[in-house]
């Protein structure tokens, strides 16, 4: 039976491939001169250069974080090429004038950007390496003023938005890996929902890494004014490589009084090979702050790539009365190590939390849930919730749990709960005694164990979902 | 229920089996016809209960001698799914529970899949639903229990009523009860049993695995089997049963060691 088990979770990345497009990329390595250029690449304003250079110089200072539960080898940031975009860059008019070879990978990583998503009613920034090669539905969404656009196009369009809210969330010397993404970043999405404006639409974004040995900084902000409604998805796959590529995205979130903003993503990274050889470092900081009344941010993330994965969405809850919450599916198989979970920073009164965090283990993988509860000492009433459930595959994977949990506030309410569990032998003999094969049976167990995160996922990017989980553990879900 | 031309559907011979380097079953016999019900009784460790996860395919146990006819086809031969997908079902003693798995989205897996196997047509979840209402009936089971985890927080007679429902789902040809009565009251007990009686067909045959003779009394068996240390040591009618009742195991002990010596 254990045999049965392996092979299933051992099944190859589908989407290893490289799409061949020319490449416009500077020398590798990293420097105030490189920053220079890619911000003169970018036309950017003077203001931005400084936000970079700032952050470089404090990124000097620094020094990588070791505190997670996470091992690999000392990361060379002389050797990763911090710009690159394909080739050619001009303006494009159309769809059609989008590089085949370009279409032809969206296609094969099923990428619905023409009229299948259309149709489905979701409007597409599509991010390849690290210019925005075509937005689509801009132009609707634009009648109800929401502006959702690459990062480029918003420093050049909307410089005033840009500059109130960038870093005003994670701010440039936040952390190692924000540091560095504030330095060299070099395009990402821009999204800002008007005051009274329920979006109309889910906003996706589906990221893609393909320029070999090139890292990616995106950078993304979302600003949801006072009684605005937004769900935003990111949805992300890369091609096999054999040398680490490091990303260090950072996400920041601003959501003003009696509005939300739902954020769920995908993510399915290239994870390295069956040995560990390879796959994507995936070290992102995403924050959201409910700097609003009643506000509310919700995360939901689906993990099952990247070789290694430090990522903590977090919610700081500053108005009164808003909540937080973490919806959470984390999977490893193979070497991969997954360090993720959530900050809920409580400060307003009455603020709210909710984490639910699965993880599953297989092979020789290593996953941890890393979790920080703050009630601080103004936020009377305060309210958290929080599970956290792993589950094991095999007996050579390893599950933690750290929970940190800080209390300055005698009102507040605090509730953990953990659970452990196996795919064992018995459960497996169930389903095979009522006729459902090994496949079917993980499958349907993993999907029963995920759903209350699939739950809140949108109705497409649950089915997407389901079909990764079964990817990596298996063939297809029943 | 026995007709003279009643097709022999389990034929078990001289079935020995082992867990963990430890030989539990030591030549097993036993012929099933359609129509039959047997009941398997004996002391706790005598081995009822390998015998059935043995005959449905249990992973954790290695047969190491004899052999097995279903239907006249090798069932060692064949993986746990496929034999149930022929037709072997077992009751489980203590079922599994599957967190945010519904009940009826495993059932309607669970019987897709059977009439995939045997070409037969596969249901939409509104069809389904249709057809499960029905069969919740033979057991007397809420339909609220279809969208409840499978088995999750279900008590133990609830459980043992969900084991019968997947039988009446996925009707077997033979069904193979380990001690299903265990830990029911006496209602649900009747519950249980009276749907098992309502399943029972000339075309199938059931075999019970019980260690009291309280549930022979709502289903009949055609035979009792009693099973010591590995091996069936006497064979009887439904008479036999209520002879253990009173004069427990150890007089057929004495009784097999003194046929064996002579």
């Amino acid at each position: 039976m254990s045999t049965t088990l392996e092979a299933l979770i051992n099944r190859p990345y589908e989407y290893g491939f490289v799409t061949d497009i020319e490449s416009d990329a500077i020398p590798k390595g990293l420097s105030e001169d490189v920053i220079r250029l890619i911000s003169k690449k970018k036309n950017e304003p003077d203001w931005l250069l400084e936000f970079r250079l700032n952050a470089y110089r404090h990124w000097l200072t620094m020094t990588e974080p070791v505190w997670a539960n996470v091992s690999h080898a000392k990361i060379d940031y002389q050797d990763i090429i911090y710009y690159s975009a394909p080739k050619p860059k001009k303006k494009l008019a159309s769809m059609d004038e989008v590089d085949p070879e370009l279409l032809r990978t969206f296609e094969k990583l099923g990428v619905p950007m023409h009229e299948r998503k259309m149709l489905a009613n979701v409007a597409v920034d599509v991010i390849f390496d690290s210019v925005s090669v075509t937005t689509t539905y801009k132009e609707k969404l634009a009648e109800v003023g929401i502006i959702f656009c690459s990062f480029s196009e918003a420093v050049q369009h909307h410089p005033e938005l840009v500059k109130q809210y960038l870093g005003s969330v994670v701010p440039s010397a936040d952390n190692f890996f924000a540091a560095l993404n504030s330095a060299v970043f070099t395009d990402g999405s821009f999204c800002y929902i008007p005051k009274n404006t329920r979006c109309p639409m889910d906003l996706s974004t589906y990221f893609r890494i393909n320029n070999a040995e090139s890292g990616q900084f995106e950078r993304t902000l979302i600003i949801a004014e006072e009684g605005s409604h937004v769900s935003y998805l990111e949805g992300c796959t890369a091609p096999r490589f054999d040398t680490n590529q490091l990303h260090a995205a950072v996400v920041e979130l601003v959501v003003l009084d009696n509005a939300e903003i739902k954020y769920s993503t995908v993510q399915n990274w290239y994870a390295g090979d069956e040995n560990g050889v390879g796959g994507i470092y995936n070290f992102v900081t995403k924050r959201g702050l409910c700097k609003g009344v009643n506000s509310k941010i919700s995360w939901t993330q689906v993990e099952t790539g990247s070789a290694i994965t430090w990522k903590y969405p977090s919610c700081v809850l500053l108005g009164d009365n808003s909540i937080g919450e973490f919806y959470s599916v984390a999977l490893t198989n193979h070497h991969q190590q997954a360090d993720t979970g959530t900050k809920m920073i409580h400060i307003g009164k009455n603020t709210r939390s909710r984490i639910v965090s699965k993880g599953i283990s297989a092979g020789q993988s290593n996953n941890s849930y890393r979790g920080l509860v703050k009630i601080s000492a103004k936020a009377d009433g305060a309210r958290n919730y929080s599970q956290c459930d792993s589950m094991l595959i095999g007996s050579a994977c390893g599950a933690h749990t750290f929970p940190y949990i800080e209390v300055m506030n005698s009102t507040a309410k605090v509730e953990h709960e953990a659970s452990t569990s196996r795919i064992g032998e018995d459960q497996m003999f169930y389903f095979a005694s009522r006729g459902i094969g090994g496949e079917e049976a993980v499958s349907m167990i993993i999907n029963g164990f995920c759903k209350e995160v699939f739950n809140h996922l949108p109705m497409e990017f649950a089915v997407e979902a389901t079909k990764l989980l079964g990817l990596k553990l298996e063939g297809s879900v029943g | 229920m026995i007709s003279s031309n009643s097709k022999v559907i389990l034929e078990v011979r001289n079935l020995s089996a082992s867990v963990a380097g430890i030989e539990i079953l030591k030549g097993i016999n036993l012929t099933v016809r359609s129509g039959e019900v047997h009941a398997i009784m004996g002391p706790n460790g005598s081995g009822k209960s390998t015998f059935s996860k043995v005959l449905a395919g249990h992973p954790g146990y290695t047969v190491t001698g004899g052999e097995v006819l279903f239907e006249g086809q090798n069932l060692l031969e064949l993986p746990p799914e496929e034999r149930a997908r022929n037709g072997v079902f077992l009751a489980f003693q203590y079922p599994i529970e599957i967190p945010g798995v519904s009940n009826s989205a495993f059932l309607r897996l669970t019987y897709n899949t059977q009439q995939a196997h045997r070409g037969g047509e596969e249901l939409d979840p509104l069809e389904f639903n249709d057809f499960i209402q029905e069969k919740c009936k033979i057991v007397e089971m809420d339909p609220s229990f279809l969208d409840r985890s499978v088995n999750e927080g279900f008590s133990g007679g609830e459980k043992k009523r969900n084991e019968i429902l997947q039988m009446a789902v996925l009707d077997p040809r033979l069904a193979i009860l380990d001690e299903t009565d265990s830990g029911l009251d006496i209602d649900a007990l009747r519950i249980v049993a009276s749907g098992v009686n309502k399943l029972m067909t000339p075309d199938n045959a059931v075999i019970m695995v019980t260690h009291y003779q309280r549930l022979l009394n709502y289903i009949t068996p055609d035979f009792v089997h009693v099973m010591r240390r590995g091996r069936i040591i006497k064979t009887g009618g439904k008479e036999l049963a209520l002879e253990l009742e009173t004069r427990g195991y150890d007089w057929l002990d004495d009784e097999h060691q003194k046929a064996a010596s002579v």
